[in-house]
């Protein structure tokens, strides 16, 4: 499987052009800028940046453009989704139960046994609530798709051939970040998922956590809500064992260490890993080779160096 | 008064040359973990300090220290409040109303400037300040002819950064639009939370009134206008989403009254409402004793409490709890709950002023207009 390199936010301080340098010296670029959602295809700045050529692949407007051709899909896709948020809100609600119930035995102060186990016991129960909610995203997925097919649709199969001829020809494809759940359902309903695993991939914030095993949504302090992670929905598992985490400084409390705690064991075996301005992770045949600017949050709720080959 | 302040103390066994360097390193007025003492210094008859703090005396003397021209008053000040104040100093049979010439920190409103305590615990929000990394967004303006003011309008209009035509956007109108642009810092604050993700890139209506206290007092012209001329007008203009749940009023103090009561009219059109320190006067028996400019507002509100309705699905009210209006605004909560509207409260230790607003603007809009934050990490 040829490199790929994930990367913190580009819009300060871009590190995108020393990522390109390091796994692509010629050829083609592509882009897949969906998760900018009606902004998709302005890589002028992108361009300026990198100083070439980058040819954009434009999925959302694609699949809006082929939707608009089959509205028996489009219908199917809407309900799809209808779906899969009533399921995200009745995860979020046990969920929240399930937090608070894990926080208050984690305020507890003491250190016994049967302590140690009750709060054991309420994180194993968030872990369970994490594994059946993927189970039943994924059960929604395949019944969609065996159903449906939506990749062979004759107005989605013109897309999709349009969509590979270029992969095909590009030496390596930028995923750009923005709206995660935009840019995944569209990488995934154009099926383009084999495509990618053969192709040098630089990706960026949300389009890191596209490539990766889970996709987990986080903030610590939101105006409002508790500020709870959750699981949206598997990703393409490109990058196996990661759980990234971009704008991490901004976004979470790591010098709180029962947090960052909670966060390193709720998901592990993955990994999470902090993705900020000048973070670049460069995983080479599934294993981290090489890691700048970013951290690993560990179970004893402190940040760590690279992560873990 | 037990013990005077360390700086009094100091000021008053010093020699005359050296309280303007005592004076040069104290910051004014001199807040304490329980409190403030306000510092004047000058030749007067009497110094008064001169507040809104509903509660309280609105005068209240400061003492004399006896030497320097010095004159000080101590205030408990509860952490977290934020006070607006002048000083009235009187000379003979002459009379007036000045910032405090020690502090350098005032606040603006329509009617010029105030001083402005801020006690421990208060903090200015961070996402009211500028911030270089956020996009701006930009002012436009339409005119409209209204027919229901007999008037001509001229609405300024804030489009967001990366602002696109294709897309569609929730709308905000906001009442006494300009006033919230240039004492509350709304673009500013737009700018902030739509770069943070916690509101989604929204256009909002800057409307501002004719003769304020007859437009906003509850008038059925007013409440025409901007639901059948101002937001056609908009539609037109510009790519609006069209349910009702991205449509929403704002308003603050008569504003809110505004806002509130083209809602009532016409229940369910704009169903997100942020109403600030409302004027929501009203009378269980009797008359009211607030002047002729609330006689309308006392009959809708009436009104309202006697049939609320549903004006909106969900409503953000504050209030400051050293307003008169606190009182109308904590009343206001239970009814339009047991309605059915979803509404939250928010109580500021804060005066009716447009930092208090600004400062209840990111829990109101993040919780009417939730943004992406959770989806999107660019």
């Amino acid at each position: 499987m040829p490199d790929i390199i994930i990367l913190g936010p580009q819009a300060d301080h871009p590190n995108l052009m020393d990522a390109t340098r390091q796994i692509v010296t010629d050829g083609a670029l592509c882009s897949i800028t969906a998760g900018w959602q009606q902004r998709e295809g302005e890589v002028q700045e992108l361009q300026h940046h990198l100083d070439r050529e980058v040819e954009d692949l434009h999925l959302y407007q694609r699949l809006d453009h082929a939707l608009g051709l089959d509205p028996e899909l489009a219908d199917a896709h809407r309900t799809r989704q209808a779906g899969l948020r009533q399921r995200q809100r009745w995860y979020r609600r046990r969920l929240h139960h399930a937090m608070e119930a894990y926080l208050g035995l984690a305020a507890e102060t003491g250190s016994s046994a049967a302590l140690l186990a009750e709060q054991r016991s309420a994180l194993n129960a968030i872990r369970a609530l994490d594994r059946h909610h993927v189970r039943q995203i994924d059960a929604v997925h395949a019944v969609f798709n065996a159903r449906w097919r939506p990749a062979h649709r004759p107005a989605m199969a013109e897309q999709r051939d349009a969509i590979v001829r270029r992969l095909d020809a590009a030496a390596a494809v930028l995923v750009a970040g923005g709206h995660v759940a935009a840019l995944l359902s569209r990488l995934r309903l154009f099926g383009l998922e084999s495509e990618l695993r053969e192709k040098r991939l630089i990706a960026w914030s949300a389009g890191a956590m596209a490539l990766s095993e889970r996709v987990v949504l986080f903030h610590d302090s939101p105006p409002q809500g508790p500020g709870h992670a959750e699981i949206l929905d598997s990703g393409l598992g490109l990058l196996p064992r990661l759980l990234p985490l971009p704008h991490a400084r901004e976004r979470l409390r790591l010098h709180d260490p029962r947090r960052v705690a909670l966060m390193a064991r709720r998901f592990n075996p993955l990994q999470p890993v902090t993705l900020d301005a000048g973070s670049l992770i460069r995983v080479t045949g599934h294993k981290p080779v090489m890691a700048q600017g970013t951290a690993r949050l560990t179970a004893r709720g402190n940040l760590a160096g690279a992560p873990l080959a | 008064m037990s013990q005077l302040h360390p700086f009094l103390a100091a000021a008053s066994a010093a020699p005359a040359d050296a309280v303007d360097a005592l004076i040069a390193a104290a910051e004014f007025p001199l807040i304490d973990d329980a409190g403030v003492t306000f510092v004047y210094r000058g030749a007067a008859d009497a110094v008064r300090l001169r507040h809104w703090i509903y509660g309280l005396p609105t005068a209240e003397s400061l003492e004399a220290l006896g030497r320097h021209d010095l004159w000080f008053f101590r205030l408990d000040l509860p952490r977290g409040s934020r006070i607006e104040y002048k000083f009235e100093v009187v000379s003979g049979t002459n009379s007036h109303w000045i910032v405090d010439p020690l502090n350098d920190s005032v606040a603006e409103d329509p009617f010029g400037a105030n001083s402005v305590c801020r006690a421990h615990g208060y903090t200015r929000p961070e996402w009211t300040l500028e911030n270089p990394h956020a996009r701006r967004g930009t002012i436009e303006q339409i005119s409209i002819d209204s027919e229901s003011l007999g008037a001509s309008k001229d609405v300024h209009v804030y489009l967001p950064a990366r602002f696109r035509r294709q897309r569609r956007y929730a709308l905000l109108v906001a009442h006494d639009g300009s006033d919230y642009l240039r004492f509350s810092g709304l673009q500013q604050v737009l700018d902030n939370l739509i770069h943070r993700l916690e509101i989604p890139p929204m256009i909002v209506a800057l409307s501002d009134p004719g003769e304020r206290l007859v437009e906003y007092a509850a008038n059925n012209n007013h409440a025409r206008y901007i639901v059948k001329e101002l937001y056609p007008a908009l539609r037109q203009a510009f790519p609006l989403r069209d349910e009702p749940a991205s449509r929403g009023l704002l308003g603050a103090s008569f504003g809110a009254v505004a806002a509130l009561h083209t809602a009532w009219s016409y229940p369910g059109f704009f169903n997100r409402l942020l109403l600030q320190s409302g004027s929501f006067a009203f009378t269980d028996i009797g008359t009211h004793n607030r002047g002729q400019i609330f006689d309308p507002v006392v009959d809708f509100v009436n009104r309202l409490r006697q049939q609320p309705g549903r004006p909106a699905s969900k409503m953000f009210v504050s209030c400051g709890i050293y307003e008169s209006l606190i009182y109308e605004n904590r009343s206001l909560v239970p009814l339009l709950q047991s309605a059915g509207t979803e509404v939250r409260f928010e109580e500021a230790r804060d005066g009716h002023n447009w930092e208090n607003w600004r400062d209840r603007l990111r829990a109101g809009l993040s919780w009417l207009f939730p943004g992406p934050l959770w989806m999107v990490y660019e």
